[in-house]
């Protein structure tokens, strides 16, 4: 009986010093993400599995509507608050890795040279003195959707191949009524959505220049190759009239409503175009040049270490970037959000890069290109202005182009003056 | 209670009184008096939100006095206060000196012209801004195809896009200045109205000489009131050109537009600061000289 007893209590003792010791060493770490319903519940699902795999760590996540995010983001971290592993937009890297606000990724596990072999190649932005900063576990980049009863209706086979086809397709979508108005535009134009992107890292390379030069922080396109991507992009509209500018109010809503041939979009538009009933819709590679060249932009959201996590939180943050850019991760990333994979080994296989709506974006990334903005919203607006400065205000295309140039290399010469 | 039974029944009321005041006195300082002394502060340094804030001298205001888009936007400002003001108080006059004859379903017209003052700005604005698309959107536009009138740029255009933003505007802001008006005349005496007629006076007369003088304190009220609501125009002007903020080229961009794409687009928030104190000092600078003008002499 005593010794029952004595065992009891000797069996209770240890088992709450195997609890005290386990909790002691379980970790647990934050990660901060905007809210997208897609992008959470994927996350719940990737922090789930790391989880299982790793049960002396949690992984609390904390997201934020995608007004505020980088508002929250920059006030949270400097002062301490904020997470430990974090999701960034590439383009805001610079100035945390200025304000030393994330850590660089250790060099044992994640080797740069074995990121460069397995990542796509637009994600070596992301490194810098050596180490690699921060990682995508996804990627978007940019395609041409196409209107499949526009194009039944008009007799057209299937979409353009090239830029010559482009016109001349958009040509037969484009309807006016009986005042001559545009009532159905071939494609649609608006350097406010992705146009911005398609003149800088697909026109202009495609007509022979670079955009930029010096690491993206001196301005080259106002040049005879910037100048024949500007033409080419003001020209479908004042030279083909088969596109007018701010068409019912936006590019995607007339593409949606099915008032619109073509759009050329980002991958995160096929969700919603998904949700609109009666809209039948392929997608295509971007336009090659006459030449055959293709180009593409990509984009993505990172996530990086910040400077809070220290000592086991450190570890336990690494350990979970390792899980947000495997393999796996990336699939599963694919099948809930229809973001991208970030490396080739998941999104060139047989089944992602034939796949139908996802192939021509994933095909794309071989050959994208990522800008690296110092103000991404002010570079836009720039390029909206040299459009609108020919539209509505009947300015030479050179001069605006000449003044898209100056003002633009204004903006970057102020960012990277400090 | 020695202290208490020292002082004097004055100094108890005194004392009463500040520890009544000293909430609003507390409130007032920490919500209005530190930000607004903070933001003069930070528009002599720099400050991205992440970094460390720096000393930058005057260096935002000589930026400010060589950026080409503030004079632009400054300009505007004052087109919109200028526009504006003048144009929703004649309406609103005019509306209110009439409306307060109207018998006939008062209580209802009085309710349709207050409705847009109680709408979102927001819905309003988007609503506004479909009304104004091209065809085959724009309801305007489609009248105008209809009959086969040409279509008029209302939104994509340097010329008509300030106008347009500012209708609506003026519009919602309408019912507030219609009501705040018939409380004004029903306020004047009818005796001095009965007066007139017994000599016999012309409508034109009493208009001029009894009604708008003895509207005054109400005329100043409004006009103050509206020019500080057209100085600080932000809402319609956003929401009615999400696609392009304050375009085309800046046309409809108003200051306090400016401040807010400086402060959360570009993160630098020194410049952000600067404009602000311009902004502040402008309105500061109009109050005090319409109640200098519009004063009781």
């Amino acid at each position: 009986m005593t010794n029952k007893f004595k065992a009891f209590v000797l069996g209770s003792a240890i088992s709450a010093a195997t609890l005290a010791a386990s909790t002691a060493q379980a970790v647990e770490i934050e990660y901060w993400q905007y809210f997208f319903d897609a992008r959470v519940s994927a996350m719940e699902q990737l922090i789930e599995n790391f989880e299982a795999a790793n049960p002396d760590i949690t992984v609390k996540m904390t997201h934020f509507p995608y007004a505020d995010y980088r508002t929250k983001v920059a006030a949270a971290i400097p002062a301490g608050e904020g997470p430990d592993v974090v999701q960034l937009f590439y383009g805001w890297l610079n100035d945390y890795v200025d304000a030393e606000l994330i850590q660089p990724l250790p060099s044992d596990v994640f080797a740069p040279d074995r990121i460069d072999a397995e990542f796509f190649p637009m994600v070596q932005a992301m490194k810098d003195g050596g180490h690699y900063w921060a990682l995508p576990t996804a990627v978007r980049s940019l395609a041409l959707f196409y209107n499949e009863r526009l194009f039944e209706d008009a007799g057209i086979d299937g979409p353009p191949a090239t830029l010559d086809e482009l016109v001349e397709i958009a040509g037969k979508l484009t309807q006016h009524d009986g005042a001559g108005n545009i009532t159905q535009v071939g494609i649609t134009t608006g350097m406010n959505a992705q146009d911005h992107h398609w003149f800088r890292e697909v026109l202009v390379r495609q007509f022979g220049g670079e955009p930029y030069a010096d690491n993206y922080q001196t301005v080259n396109y106002n040049n005879d190759a910037g100048m024949a991507a500007a033409a080419f992009y003001t020209g479908l509209e004042q030279e083909h009239g088969v596109t007018a500018a701010g068409f019912m109010d936006e590019p995607q809503a007339a593409f949606k409503a099915g008032m619109a041939g073509m759009h050329i979009d980002g991958s995160f538009r096929i969700g919603s175009l998904n949700k609109i009933r009666g809209l039948r819709w392929g997608v295509a590679e971007l336009p090659a040049a006459s030449d055959g060249t293709q180009s593409n932009y990509s984009s993505y959201w990172v996530n990086a270490i910040t400077s809070k996590a220290e000592g086991e939180r450190y570890e336990a943050s690494v350990k979970f970037m390792e899980y947000v850019t495997s393999d796996e991760a990336m699939q599963i990333w694919l099948d809930v959000v229809g973001e991208l994979p970030a490396k080739p080994s998941v999104g060139m296989t047989e089944a992602n890069a034939n796949h139908e709506v996802y192939g021509p974006f994933i095909r794309g990334l071989a050959y994208a290109n990522t800008t690296i903005f110092a103000n991404e919203s002010a570079q836009r607006q720039v390029l909206m202005d040299m459009v609108q400065r020919v539209g509505i205000e009947d300015q030479p295309l050179s001069e605006a182009l000449a003044i898209a140039a100056e003002a633009e290399q204004d903006i970057l010469d102020e960012y990277y003056a400090d | 209670m020695p202290f208490r039974n020292s002082l004097t029944i004055r100094q108890k009321h005194i004392l009463w009184a500040w520890s009544f005041l000293a909430l609003p006195v507390l409130f007032y300082v920490v919500i209005r008096f530190y930000p607004t002394g903070n933001a003069i502060v930070l528009s002599f340094q720099n400050w991205n939100l992440l970094s460390d804030r720096t000393w930058a001298g005057a260096e935002n205001y000589i930026k400010l006095w060589n950026d080409e888009v503030f004079w632009k936007v400054f300009k505007n400002t004052f087109v919109y206060l200028l526009l504006g003001t003048p144009f929703s108080l004649v309406i609103s006059f005019f509306i209110a000196f009439h409306l307060d004859r109207v018998r006939f379903m008062h209580g209802f017209i009085r309710m349709m012209y207050f409705l847009p003052f109680m709408t979102s700005a927001v819905a309003m604005a988007w609503v506004w801004r479909w009304f104004y698309q091209p065809v085959p959107v724009g309801i305007f536009n489609n009248i105008l195809a209809t009959f086969g009138i040409p279509q008029i740029n209302f939104l994509n255009s340097t010329t008509n896009a300030l106008p347009s933003v500012l209708a609506p505007a003026v519009w919602a802001g309408l019912g507030f200045q219609v009501i705040i008006f018939m409380a004004g005349l029903r306020a004047i005496p009818t005796s001095y109205y009965e007066a007139a007629r017994i000599d016999g006076v012309s409508g034109f007369t009493i208009l001029t000489q009894i009604t708008i003088p003895l509207l005054k304190p109400t005329i100043i009220f409004i006009t103050v009131f509206s020019s500080i609501g057209f100085l600080r125009i932000f809402d319609h002007v956003f929401n009615m050109t999400t696609n392009n903020p304050g375009g085309p080229l800046n046309a409809t961009k108003p200051l306090v537009l400016m401040i807010y794409d400086t402060a959360f687009n570009g993160f630098d928030m020194g410049y952000a600061a600067a404009q602000t104190v311009v902004l502040f000092t402008v309105l500061l600078c109009v109050s005090l000289l319409q109640l200098y003008l519009l004063r009781d002499r």
